[in-house]
């Protein structure tokens, strides 16, 4: 795995400018937190670095083709079980019990067989959190990924994501400066 | 427990309704006393205990049903897989839109004719069931698909979902209530059109046929009750197919 590096990028949304000569190296197999006030681009960075939107100018390099996300919304399928959502995207050689002990370590224990659609918005962001670490990936995207938890969950969940992504290359958004330190990242302010 | 007796209070409130109309029905068939233009509820009740004792009933409601199903799953798999072909290629729905157009605003009336020149009486009510419903399962399927969040599909391409999952987990889950809604107003089409071109076809040993001879030898109590025999095999398997969706539905979830 290679550092991204970011290119002098621009973007333009019609009159407005969200990034002018933007440039940034997120490091190979460790985490790079981005933090900025709402408006600053955060989301915006990352859709570009997943392909969803392209800059006007610049270039990215070094982008893998195996990469896995918590959107700042859910995106899960609700009409499935836990389970199913934590196993859908699950790389190879991960078993059921894997993503059970998984869903368990997260405070989901109980409730692998309820529908999405069934469990609290909190128990969904987990949810979401168990899918992205699961999968088969070379960059991890974490956008705000702790919303909608409580403090004592938080923490908790935290703690297994940490431990899960340690030496991965991960992007974490978030606002919370208490949570990038948890995460021992390296912080880039929008 | 308050949904029970929302439900069972809405089918009091229908069944109260039912008994409204036989009772106008019936009110109305006596005074115009004559069993020729209007035959009453009694009348029809009692033809129905024996209609089916004759010989040809079963033949002729297995032959109309057996054709209008056929037609209606027709359309129904061809509807879904043009769909499908047209939510994925632009294209597709493009050159489709011309016959989906001149079908929806053909009358029934007409392809029955056309197709009289071309098939024999007894192929008729399936390619009409087919022509009828086809474009009703293909536009809801459509606007199912393109009603789908665009964000949960770019979700499906970052987990590299392959083909089979998008479809399990994302496109029919989507097309569901479209499927519902379609096939419920469909069916319903499916017998008014199927038993039409019979009755126009008169293919022999069908329900059409039937209902023309009951119209020749002015006998409107056969006429009636036919007609309700139709009536109830619509709605019976109106009711059968929504289960059998339903149920295809709760496997595919489990899995």
């Amino acid at each position: 795995m290679k550092d991204i590096i970011i290119k002098n990028i621009s973007k333009n949304f019609g009159e407005k400018t969200v990034f002018k000569n933007f440039n940034l190296i997120i490091p190979a197999d460790a985490i790079t937190c981005i933090m900025g006030p709402s408006g600053s681009g955060k989301t915006t960075l990352i859709n570009i670095i997943m392909g969803f939107i392209q800059p006007d100018e610049g270039s990215i390099e070094g982008i893998p083709d195996k990469i896995s996300a918590v959107f700042q919304e859910d995106r899960l399928f609700e009409n499935y079980s836990a389970l199913s959502n934590a196993s859908v995207a699950a790389r190879d050689g991960i078993k059921k019990e894997d993503v059970i002990k998984c869903l368990s370590d997260i405070g989901l224990k109980g409730n692998e067989k309820k529908a999405v659609k069934e469990l609290s918005g909190g128990m969904k962001r987990r949810v979401a959190i168990a899918r992205a670490i699961l999968s088969d990936y070379d960059l991890l995207i974490l956008d705000e990924p702790f919303g909608g938890l409580d403090e004592e969950t938080k923490l908790s969940v935290i703690k297994y994501v940490e431990k899960s992504i340690r030496g991965k290359t991960t992007i974490f958004i978030t606002h919370n400066k208490t949570e990038a330190e948890l995460f021992n990242a390296k912080i880039v302010q929008l | 427990m308050i949904f029970i007796m929302r439900r069972s209070k809405s089918f009091l409130q229908k069944a109260i309704a039912v008994v409204l109309a036989l009772l106008t029905w019936q009110a109305a068939a006596l005074l115009l006393n004559q069993k020729v233009l209007l035959a009453s509820p009694v009348d029809v009740a009692l033809r129905f205990c024996t209609i089916w004792t004759e010989s040809e009933f079963f033949n002729s409601v297995w032959f109309t049903f057996s054709r209008i199903v056929l037609g209606f799953f027709m359309a129904l798999l061809t509807g879904i897989v043009l769909a499908f072909l047209a939510g994925r290629f632009k294209y597709v729905e493009i050159i489709l839109w011309p016959y989906m157009a001149t079908i929806k605003s053909i009358p029934v009336a007409s392809f029955i004719i056309i197709a009289l020149i071309w098939l024999t009486s007894s192929q008729l009510s399936i390619v009409i069931v087919f022509l009828i419903v086809l474009p009703v399962i293909y536009t809801n399927i459509l606007n199912g698909i393109k009603n789908i969040d665009g964000k949960i599909l770019e979700t499906a391409t970052i987990f590299r979902l392959s083909w089979k999952k998008r479809l399990l987990y994302i496109w029919l889950p989507q097309i569901k209530p479209f499927i519902f809604s379609a096939s419920s107003i469909s069916i319903g089409l499916a017998w008014k059109s199927g038993v039409a071109a019979e009755i126009i076809g008169i293919p022999s040993g069908s329900i059409g046929e039937e209902l023309y001879y009951s119209k020749v030898y002015l006998n409107t109590t056969d006429l009636f009750t036919w007609t309700v025999i139709i009536i109830i095999l619509s709605i019976g398997f109106e009711k059968i197919f929504s289960l059998l969706l339903k149920f295809i539905f709760k496997g595919i979830e489990r899995l």
